[in-house]
């Protein structure tokens, strides 16, 4: 990004610091080395996936882990990329806006895991007999867990770029591009940060689910941690669980620390408040910021990006009217072009659709995707109950809170279906209902939402409203009732939100699990389209998709999307 | 001043209209009628209360809005955009967060593909002129206010401009900061170093214009208009307290407080507030902290607009629209640039608590017929309730929405504290209270 190291930005060297440079220098040889040894395996042919199967010695782990991290890193780049192509085109074209902003909407109500058998398929065509597909195949699904909150992101805030901001640059007749770099992308960057963060979080689970995968007669298990870990379930070897569990943790812990900490603190100087205050820290930034190494290997780099800056790439004329010149007439072709390509789109589907299904399949599917609504609501309930009151608790006490919260953090980050093969076993174990006690692992992994959004919300409680409430003596559930409950709302329901949706989308790993040869398989939709992926029977693939799509579609209107109008107008505190 | 060169038509507004449209049809007319002109050597000033269309105007000047009729010829060309002899500050400052003072300085610049040297040598000569020196690789959020906007000054001069725009850049500054900062660029216009042929500032400060213009072009509100146009043939430095000055200052007083109250409605006549008359929100403990204060020993009843406001530590033009809701409800009346409570508005100051919401109420149903429309609509219905949207709707077929918006957000204030009927914000409903 053109203004991260232009000269003055902050990036004043230091003195020579022989101990920093030369961790800088090993840093910087490590990330070069790797991006070679990973990217190396992608372009060998498919062949070698097969006659180089998974091996559970731990040695192997640290290289599946790289290609792991690979994959995460590709995706996050095509996500971005995606963002400001599709965010930009949304929020700037009148025609593109009221086609392409439902369509993202759809897009994320779609279980991500649902994308993946189509996915393969076609990426295997794209490049026959190559890794290259089924990498590109992995990729792609973790880019649908993390594109579709980016671009909202991205295209809200090119929405609600400050009146007087934006009229400087107009009336400074900043050329398309630089008012792109200097104006609406670093307005835009903390809440694309933060949103990245998410995805990133919500991203693991779904590297890990999109490794190893069965459509049809296909079999794939891509080099990673996932595949490990779907070898070591395959042969009941818990131990090696173990190690892919402690290979998982130190990947976040360095993801963490090494990107998006620098990252947040970094996205920190795009806060449009004029407020000082006290930056995030990130020992990670500070060492590169004062580092002469990293600042003699930037200033190329910056040099070409100031050029960049200069180049009048896309540019039209700055001109004084907004939107003027519209045609009906373009709007008419416009429309009716969108009008025949959705009912070509829905005969096709129909069509291919009508050939194998009946209204029974669709009346099962509704019944199944009952039941899976019934287990979200409940889970969603039940972690409320237990994480709201400890939230605010931790929340109440900064000491507390500053320890838990990262932790809650790195937990919602930890992708949870590492952690079923360890339930199965204990279900088996002691010959439990798989009905009832395969449930918890749908929120296994997304509760910690919950957690820490209310934790966030408890630590920004005002004093002097919680002094009040004790000087009146509130007391007992008048308490949490009348003063806390109502200031943490809007963050309990951004978490709740953010948990809800990702157990629709782990109920199609969590509904049916194995160990070795035994399957567990709950009653509901998730378990649906994860049994008719491994029969590859693609029009009932479709069907549950779509149907799991319509539950999160109505959930989100009739439930979340009112109670968050709710708390955005009554309980807001600042 | 600058008389020196014979004088050079730059800027000149030929008949600008400008309308916004409004989804009852009718267009909301925002400026109608504008002709000025600005010469070398000149510096004049854009003078109305807020929302008389004087910032519509700065922009239409400098081309980030085109007029619905009429032009804007700068050296005898029409202006169709951003125009490089033009430059703007921003009462808000508007400069970019994320970029240091230097950047910042330098965007304008590279916008019009300076080289990089030049253009480095370029800012770093305005920064210092601008008395900058040393910030240039701070940002923004580290400086102050007044730094703040010294940044605006440079980036506006940075680029040459013939014509610099001012759009009210002292009034997010504390008074302090503004008259230092008001000074200085006094001084380097005086002295010829800004490169500057003509300034245009907008302001709704009658002392800042008369400190600083040669010109002073009154503007009246609904539509906007240029009423009057006053010359200040005083020489800089200019004395605030010398008789002249405070002369000039008190006739424009008089001037703005002759035009028509804040009625903007067609159907209106001046002076009388119709049902859709749009209504500033002004809150009902304002109007009555004006009548406490006017009641109280150094005024006893009556003041000069300038005196109170210095009593009340609010600028001239906050109080003005405080004291004309006032004067419609029949509180206060205006003598020249004094305003003297009436009957009414001592017996409100002499109420005691409970007692005020009915002399509010009942100046409050004679004086706004909105006000009393909704009394007699909740009085009327059985279970006396009614939906917001019942009103504004109404509204809206006069109003812009946000017009209507604010013009009911303003009766809601005052019927609530007049204790004529609640407001539930959950349910949007008005409710009759209890009779």
């Amino acid at each position: 990004m053109p203004f991260a190291f232009s000269p003055g930005a902050g990036l004043v060297p230091g003195r020579f610091r022989p101990l920093a440079e030369i961790l800088v220098a090993i840093l910087v040889l490590a990330v070069c080395a790797s991006l070679v040894l990973g990217s190396a395996g992608t372009l060998a042919p498919l062949t070698t996936i097969t006659s180089r199967p998974i091996r559970l010695d731990p040695a192997w782990l640290p290289y599946y882990a790289l290609r792991t991290v690979l994959r995460m890193l590709a995706a996050m780049a095509a996500s971005l990329l995606f963002t400001f192509i599709y965010g930009t085109l949304a929020a700037k074209s009148r025609r593109a806006e009221p086609v392409l902003i439902p369509l993202l909407d759809v897009l994320q109500s779609v279980p991500v895991l649902g994308y993946l058998s189509f996915t393969v398929l076609f990426f295997l065509h794209l490049f026959p007999g190559r890794v290259l597909g089924a990498e590109l195949a992995a990729v792609f699904a973790i880019f649908t867990s993390q594109a579709w909150n980016m671009t909202f992101s991205f295209y809200q805030a090119l929405r609600t770029v400050p009146h007087d901001l934006e009229e400087a640059a107009r009336a400074f007749r900043f050329p398309a591009w630089q008012r792109f770099w200097r104006l609406e992308v670093p307005f835009a960057m903390p809440g694309l940060v933060w949103n990245m963060m998410m995805s990133m979080s919500g991203g693991w689970f779904f590297v890990v689910a999109s490794e190893a995968i069965t459509v049809g007669d296909r079999s794939i298990a891509l080099p990673g941690i996932g595949s490990y870990v779907a070898v070591a379930i395959a042969r009941q070897d818990l131990r090696a669980v173990g190690w892919a569990i402690l290979a998982m943790t130190l990947v976040i812990i360095v993801y963490d620390q090494l990107l998006f900490r620098p990252l947040a603190a970094w996205a920190d100087m795009f806060r449009v408040e004029q407020t000082a205050r006290e930056p995030a820290r990130a020992w990670f930034l500070q060492l590169l910021r004062r580092s002469l190494l990293v600042h003699g290997m930037v200033f190329p780099a910056s040099l070409f990006l100031r050029w960049l800056l200069r180049a009048r790439l896309l540019n039209p004329p700055p001109s004084s009217a907004s939107r003027s010149g519209r045609s009906w007439l373009l709007d008419i072709v416009w429309y009716g072009a969108v009008l025949v390509a959705l009912l070509w789109a829905g005969n096709v589907l129909v069509h291919f659709a009508a050939k194998e299904l009946h209204w029974s399949d669709i009346e099962t599917t509704f019944r199944l995707g009952f039941y899976t609504l019934l287990r979200v609501l409940i889970l969603v309930v039940l972690a409320s109950i237990i994480w709201v009151p400890l939230g605010v608790m931790i929340g109440l006490r900064p000491r507390l809170a500053e320890h838990v919260q990262p932790l809650a953090q790195f937990l919602a980050a930890f992708p949870a279906n590492l952690l079923f093969p360890l339930a199965v076993f204990l279900i088996l174990r002691w010959r439990l209902d798989p009905n009832l006690w395969l449930s918890p692992l749908m929120i296994l992994g997304t509760q910690w939402y919950i957690l820490f959004n209310v934790i966030a919300g408890a630590t920004a409680y005002p004093t002097d409203l919680l002094e009040a409430a004790s000087e009146f003596r509130f007391r007992g559930w008048q308490w949490w009732r009348r003063a806390v409950l109502p200031g943490i709302f809007p963050y309990f329901v951004t978490g709740a939100i953010t948990a809800s949706g990702g157990a629709w989308n782990a109920s199609i790993v969590a509904e049916t699990v194995s160990w070795g040869d035994r399957t567990l398989s709950a009653q509901g939709l998730g378990a649906y389209i994860a049994r008719m992926t491994v029969a590859g029977d693609y029009p009932r693939i479709v069907l549950g998709v779509a149907v799991m799509s319509f539950f999160v579609v109505f959930f989100n209107r009739v439930l979340w999307r009112p109670l968050y109008a709710l708390g955005e107008r009554h309980f807001r505190l600042d | 001043m600058n008389a020196s060169a014979p004088a050079e038509i730059l800027l000149a507004a030929k008949g600008v209209r400008c309308e916004f449209p409004r989804p009852s049809g009718e267009p909301q007319i925002v400026l109608e009628d504008i002709h000025f002109t600005l010469a070398t050597g000149e510096i004049v000033g854009l003078l109305g209360r807020s929302g008389c269309g004087k910032s519509t105007l700065l922009r239409i000047v400098t081309g980030l809005m085109r007029p619905t009729r009429g032009e804007i010829l700068y050296r005898g060309k029409k202006i169709a955009g951003p125009t490089l002899g033009i430059a703007m500050v921003f009462q808000t400052f508007a400069i970019f967060p994320w970029l240091t003072v230097l950047e910042n300085v330098k965007a304008g610049l590279v916008a019009e593909r300076v080289p990089e040297r030049e253009a480095a040598r370029r800012a770093e000569e305005a920064i210092a002129l601008i008395g900058l020196d040393g910030f240039e690789n701070a940002y923004p959020r580290e400086l102050s206010g007044g730094m703040r906007q010294r940044v605006g000054f440079a980036r506006a001069l940075v680029v040459g401009p013939e014509i610099l725009v001012m759009d009210e850049p002292f009034s997010a500054l504390d008074v302090l900061t503004g008259e230092t900062l008001r000074s200085d660029l006094l001084d380097l216009w005086s002295e010829h170093r800004l490169g500057l042929h003509a300034i245009l500032l907008v302001t709704h400060n009658i002392e800042e214009a008369v400190s600083l213009c040669d010109r002073i072009l009154v503007m009246s509100s609904h539509p906007g208009r240029i009423s009057t146009e006053i010359a200040v043939p005083l020489s800089h430095p200019r004395d605030r307290l010398s008789p002249e000055f405070r002369a000039i200052v008190e006739d424009i007083y008089a001037r703005m407080m002759a035009g028509p109250a804040p009625q903007r409605s067609g159907k209106s006549t001046v002076g009388t507030v119709t049902l859709t008359s749009w209504l500033p929100v002004i809150s009902a403990t304002r109007i009555v902290g004006l009548t406490d204060t006017l009641n109280l020993v150094p005024f006893a009843g009556e003041a000069e607009l300038s005196a109170l406001a210095a009593r009340l530590s609010l600028n001239v033009a906050g109080l003005f629209r405080v004291a004309e809701v006032a004067r419609m409800l029949g509180f206060v009346e205006f003598h020249d640039a004094t305003l003297r409570l009436t009957a009414a508005g001592r017996a409100l100051a002499d109420a005691g608590i409970r007692e005020r919401n009915g002399v509010f109420a009942e100046h409050l149903l004679r004086a706004v017929p909105l006000a009393a429309f909704i009394h007699r609509v909740l009085e009327e219905r059985p279970n006396h309730e009614a939906p917001r949207s019942r009103f504004l709707e109404e509204l809206e077929d006069h109003l812009s929405p946000s017009e209507a918006e604010h013009t009911l957000t303003a009766v809601t204030n005052w019927g609530r504290y007049a204790d004529i009927f609640s407001y539930d914000h959950r349910t949007r409903l008005f409710r009759l209270s209890s009779p």
